[in-house]
């Protein structure tokens, strides 16, 4: 398409992300069109968006004025690296779970007992078109609007089985953690217009020129990182994230923690580095603190859940954290004017935003594929899944390694670099920044071990081990659509993790977009298979030498070992002790896994337990773990609100005359107060 | 930057870093033999560190104080705790108030925080060894820290004669030791403290038939 | 970077050499433990009678194991003889060490124990749930203070490619570093846990109470037993020379010189034996460690490695 700017594809694109959704309610009940013709459109649309946004990397940014919008206040759009990169995200991951979803929403009892197909089908694509002029706006009021359009479509699709009291409970939560930080956002664009007395000039470009003083600066850095924070689970505003990722289907989960969650970040990133137009260091300590402790709660928790679904929503609390913790370094080095180092250190926030949509979808829809298989998603009753669906449980694999964050796969490759940062923090020119930096690394090293421990016990508990339940003999493989949206992610995963130096050479424009200086050079200078992000001899890393070396021990050995020796395989009962009454419920349970973390670390949780007695006619043991903040900040919050609210039932009097009183006094106070 | 160190500086940095270490793990330390030979052993690094400071600097009184730190903390105290503790019959492990891993946690914090507070100090010094007086402060503190959240009164005794450990390695670093009369003076009291305090354990075992602070709760007045 | 013929063949003969030495360490480490605790010693070379023995026999498959379970011995091999091949035990002239620097190093021992334990959960019997789980256990707290050990010496290296950190410590200037000694200190506890050992594990041992390597190889028979008992010897190679490496450099040859890298052989060969008999001396001196001790000993390793990191920012940066 000659002439045909990427900007203007991409609008081309939202729009027919949204004709697509419209043709939904064409024959809102006609699942096999929808599934089988409007989904797969809606992945070769988001290919097509992947593609551009790759293409338009480097190239200089480019804007578009659109006709619609309020009246005499147009919308303002504008492509540039950062969006870019974000677009990029969003094309090839939404892709990979619309070709997903078109397997998934096929089965019967998914679409019917909920919201109808049709109806599912515009709220998906409105989804994606939304979050899609999230990353283009350029201007406060287009951004607005996307983003409750894309917080009140995703929560649509979170409520997809409203009729469970639950679900609609995770919903309404998820919509009012998403208000209050889209009013924190508000916020924060209007003091960056320079609030009374400012430009008030809405657009990105007028707040770019408004020179702010610090404070309002910092009052606008931390709106923003409280709204956005709000939006990307950071604590401690993260409650909405383990019950909506649940509630919604399994797409639903993977499109919101995989895509959804970084358009958050892209937020923060572009108010943080491009808005404000300054930098303090104590926003970077700020960022780098939440952060910290987000990671750590998000993997402490990860690891305790009996549920697979919100054991992954909680592994993506911690994949923000750390997120944000790199952003934090970031803007230390930024704000010292060590460009090259917030560099690095921002690169491995781009790379961890890449790697963690990639493996995060995959897993999220690799549970939908169990939860269709099984009709189960406590990890109490599954297991030994890896026999009926092999497919799933090795692609699930490729996931859990990239989770865990071990080479060769994508999640290492932005640890390893997020370490690389933080051992040039001693470096800082702060007499206890240089300190104590260095140790959030010890930290970020536990996290990103713990987060080891949560992937094994959800991999193993799910697809390795017998069957706790007899009927999970009956499950089925993910079809074809759903094993190639699977294949697809798991491929993104492997590509990620092997490929960073090629990686890195396209994300680098944003880099150097925001901080002048970028990885590139030295990236290119060692060649495309090695990650050298400072020089060869301070620091390497060549996954695919790495990758190659390991495959070729496997296949080596095993052609000498049968060469030799033999390849005789016998089979036979496993050992029992000499005790024949062993079944799968001698396995470790979820619970029982976990357990010695919630020993561990008990302070961390809030937990009720039963232990059965020697008394007991029906001995059981059951533990339920709760969230601290839910005690310490939402019910306290809770309940002023409803004191509050009964204070002010006071005023109703169900007398007109009075009601018409109230009115009359305020206006005559506010003509007092607001005299000029 | 490393290059410039003396071998004398580095030699007094391993040996303050030993002690801190010592401190570590005496605070991990749960039995109470164990802690008195950890704590005769950081008294011999201390002594090893005097030496060095002695020899670099030439200071003889610096040697006294070596030898005194040598001959009262490396052997005498710990010999007298030693008996002590057998005489008593203090059995088993010491009791932490607050558990094991929580307390280390609490000591990195502290030793992070007596870094930073003796920065400014130890820039204003110019001894050779200025760097370790963090490493003093840090070893006061986790001395400190240990007093607080043990319950036996040995370890508290114990805990108490590290401090001054901590101490005395402060002021070996920041200004070549005290002068010799405090010093002499500070070494009588420790070890008439010791005694007196051994002479107590017996009066509060026979009070209470246990060596557990805690049991002292009961003396205040209702 | 250059593929020097020279190079390779080093490289070659490195991982040769820890094929061939890995069960010998074993075997020395065991004849020592016995000697020790005065018992009748093995023959030095029953860890290749063992695992010729192996090789032999049948392979018998429980009926519920896995692909995973049948690939896990292999992928644990291939990682542990990668990891053998990055860190320089003769000469630091490694084609394949900017493969991995140590942090990937991590990274491979974690990829190891990640299969490990999940090839212990496949079958589904209680022993293997309770070796996985306990070997994450383990891990969660070991590899960060791995992690913390690694990068205090690469702060005081400023890099962390394993070949350039035994160069700059080994030929330069005699320097005392305090750091060192915390994270010495932390990096025997890890390797005592990550390898198996009393006080946190016993590798002689088959009781349900104790045991985790054991636990989750409970299953495994002929060639898989023989990989993964091979395997187990290469990473106590491993981290043996990464103890070396990291702290006892000198000796290990730099590039383009053969003389040294002659010299090397019998150096390695000695500091293995002391090392090895040491390794033997701790756990004859000391007992297995309840389970639950097993985190706090673990979390003393951790907060050790970053004290050293502190003490590492505060004496010898500044100064």
């Amino acid at each position: 398409m000659p002439g045909l700017l990427p900007i203007d594809t991409l609008l081309i694109v939202a729009c027919a992300w949204l004709a697509i959704g419209a043709a939904g309610l064409v024959a809102p009940r006609n699942t096999r069109f929808i599934a089988r013709t409007l989904f797969p459109l809606g992945a070769l649309v988001g290919i097509v968006a992947g593609l551009v946004a790759l293409g338009s990397l480097g190239s200089p940014a480019q804007t578009a004025v659109l006709a619609i919008g309020l009246p005499d206040l147009p919308f303002h759009l504008r492509l540039d690296n950062l969006s870019a990169v974000f677009v990029l995200l969003l094309g090839i991951v939404s892709a990979g779970i619309s070709i997903y979803a078109a397997g998934y929403f096929r089965h019967p009892g998914q679409g019917g007992q909920g919201t109808a197909p049709g109806v599912l089908c515009v709220e998906y694509h409105l989804f994606l078109a939304s979050m899609l002029m999230v990353l283009l706006a350029d201007d406060a009021y287009a951004f607005m609007v996307a983003w409750e359009t894309m917080a009140l479509s995703s929560f649509f699709l979170v409520t997809t089985d409203h009729r469970h009291a639950a679900i609609r409970q995770a919903g309404y939560l998820y919509l009012l953690i998403a208000h209050v930080g889209a009013i924190a956002i508000l916020l924060s664009f209007g003091v960056m217009t320079g609030g009374v007395g400012g430009s008030g000039d809405y657009t990105f470009a007028g707040m770019r020129a408004q020179e702010l003083s610090p404070f309002w600066g910092s009052v606008a850095f931390l709106l923003a990182l409280f709204g956005f924070g709000a939006k990307a689970g950071l604590l401690p505003v993260h409650v909405w994230l383990p019950e909506a990722h649940p509630a919604a289907p399994s797409p639903v989960s993977a499109l919101m923690s995989g895509v959804m969650l970084k358009t958050a970040i892209y937020g923060l990133l572009r108010v943080s580095f491009d808005l404000v137009g300054m930098t303090l260091w104590w926003w970077g300590v700020v960022a780098l603190a939440i952060g910290l402790l987000t990671a750590l709660f998000g993997v402490f928790y990860a690891t305790v859940q009996s549920d697979m679904k919100r054991l992954l929503a909680y592994s993506s609390i911690e994949n923000i954290g750390l997120i944000a913790v790199g952003i934090g370094l970031t803007l230390i080095f930024h704000a010292y004017a060590m460009e090259a180092l917030a560099a690095l250190a921002l690169t491995a926030v781009l790379y961890h935003c890449l790697a963690h949509a990639g493996f995060k979808s995959l897993l999220f829809l690799c549970t939908g594929s169990v939860l269709h298989a099984t009709k189960e998603r406590s990890l109490g009753k599954l297991g030994g899944l890896i026999g009926p669906m092999p497919w799933v449980a090795w692609l699930a694999l490729a996931g859990v390694i990239a989770g865990a964050g071990l080479p060769p796969l994508s999640g290492f490759v932005s640890e390893w670099l997020l370490l690389q940062g933080f051992l040039f923090s001693p470096g800082l020119p702060h007499p206890w920044l240089n300190m104590v930096v260095p140790v959030a690394a010890a930290i970020v090293a536990l996290v990103a071990a713990l987060a080891g421990f949560a992937m094994v016990k959800f991999y193993g508990i799910i697809f390795l081990g017998q069957m706790r339940e007899p009927a999970l003999k009956d499950a089925h493989d993910a079809g074809p659509w759903e094993r190639l949206g699977l294949v697809w992610l798991g491929g993104l995963t492997l590509l990620l993790g092997v490929l960073p130096g090629t990686i890195i050479l396209r994300i680098d424009a944003a880099t150097q977009q925001l901080l002048g200086k970028g990885l590139a050079d030295r990236v290119a200078e060692n060649g495309w298979w090695m990650l050298a992000p400072i020089s060869p001899e301070r620091a390497s890393y060549e996954p695919l030498l790495f990758l190659a070396f390991i495959v070729a021990t496997l296949l080596f050995g095993r052609w000498l070992v049968r060469r030799l020796y033999h390849g005789r395989v016998r089979r036979s009962p496993a050992w029992d002790c000499g005790y024949h009454f062993q079944g799968p419920r001698a396995q470790d349970t979820a619970e029982g896994f976990s357990q010695p973390i919630r020993r561990i670390f008990e302070p961390m949780f809030r937990m009720e337990r039963h232990f059965p007695t020697l008394r007991d006619k029906e001995p059981y043991y059951s533990v339920k773990v709760e969230d601290h903040f839910w005690y310490w900040l939402y019910l306290p919050v809770a309940r002023a609100a409803a004191w509050v609210s009964t204070l002010i039932t006071h005023l109703q009097g169900g007398r007109i005359a009075v009601y018409l009183m109230y009115s009359f006094v305020t206006l005559i106070l506010l003509l007092l107060v607001a005299r000029p | 930057m490393n290059a410039v160190i003396p071998l004398s500086a580095q030699l007094i940095n391993l040996f303050a870093s030993v002690i801190l270490l010592l401190a570590f793990a005496m605070l991990a330390q749960r039995r109470v033999l164990k802690l008195i030979d950890l704590f005769a052993l950081q008294g011999f690094t201390l002594f090893l560190s005097t030496l060095v400071v002695a020899v670099k600097t030439g200071q003889s009184h610096l040697y006294y104080s070596a030898a005194l730190t040598l001959t009262l903390k490396a052997f005498l105290l710990p010999w007298i705790l030693h008996r002590l503790v057998r005489r008593l019959h203090v059995k088993g492990e010491v009791e932490p108030l607050i558990n094991i891993p929580t307390t280390m946690l609490i000591g990195i914090a502290l030793v992070m925080i007596s870094f930073n507070v003796a920065l400014p100090i130890s820039e204003l010094s110019s001894s050779i060894a200025r760097g370790t007086l963090g490493i003093a402060l840090a070893v006061v503190m986790l001395a400190f820290l240990m007093m607080i959240t043990r319950r036996k009164a040995v370890t508290q005794v114990v805990g108490f004669l590290s401090m001054e450990n901590g101490l005395f390695l402060a002021a070996t670093s920041a200004t070549y030791g005290m002068p010799m009369v405090v010093e002499l003076g500070i070494a009588l009291d420790v070890l008439v403290g010791v005694i007196i305090l051994g002479v107590f354990f017996f009066q509060i075992r026979d009070q209470f038939d246990s060596l557990d602070i805690h049991h002292m709760e009961r003396l205040k007045d209702n | 970077m250059t593929f020097s013929l020279s190079g390779f063949l080093g490289q070659l003969f490195a991982i040769v050499l820890a094929l061939a030495l890995a069960p010998l360490l074993t075997g020395w480490v065991n004849q020592c433990r016995a000697w020790l605790q005065n018992r009748g010693a093995p023959p030095l070379l029953q860890p290749y009678y063992m695992l010729h023995k192996l090789f032999h026999k049948d392979v018998v498959l429980a009926h519920g194991a896995s692909s995973l379970f049948r690939a896990a011995p292999f992928v644990i091999f291939g990682c542990m003889v990668l990891a053998c091949a990055i860190i320089p035990s003769l000469s630091t002239d490694l084609p394949f060490a900017p493969a991995a620097d140590a942090l990937a190093l991590v990274g491979v021992f974690g990829l190891a124990r990640v299969f490990i334990a999940l090839a212990g959960m496949d079958i589904g019997t209680s022993f293997g749930t309770l070796g996985g789980r306990r070997e994450m256990l383990v891990g969660f707290l070991a590899e960060p203070a791995l992690l913390i050990v690694i990068f205090t010496v690469a702060l005081i290296v400023q890099s962390t490619s394993v070949a350039t950190i035994v160069e700059t410590l080994a030929h330069r200037d005699f320097i005392i570093y305090p750091s060192l000694a915390f994270a010495g200190v932390a990096f025997t506890m890890v390797s005592l846990a990550e390898n198996a050992r009393v006080p946190v594990d016993n590798p002689a041992t088959h009781l349900e109470l104790t045991m985790i390597h054991e636990a989750m190889i409970l299953e495994y028979s002929g060639r898989h037993l023989a990989l993964i008992e091979w395997a187990a010897s290469l990473k106590l190679y491993a981290y043996s020379c990464l103890g070396l490496a990291l702290f006892f450099p000198w000796g290990i040859a730099e590039r383009d010189n053969f003389l040294a890298l002659l010299a090397a052989i019998p150096l390695l060969l000695l500091k293995l034996g002391i090392g090895g008999f040491l390794l033997a001396l701790i756990e004859t001196i000391n007992a297995k460690m309840r389970i639950f001790r097993a985190p706090e000993f673990l979390g003393t390793a951790f907060l050790l490695a970053v004290l050293g990191m502190l003490v590492k920012l505060l004496l010898e940066n500044r100064v």
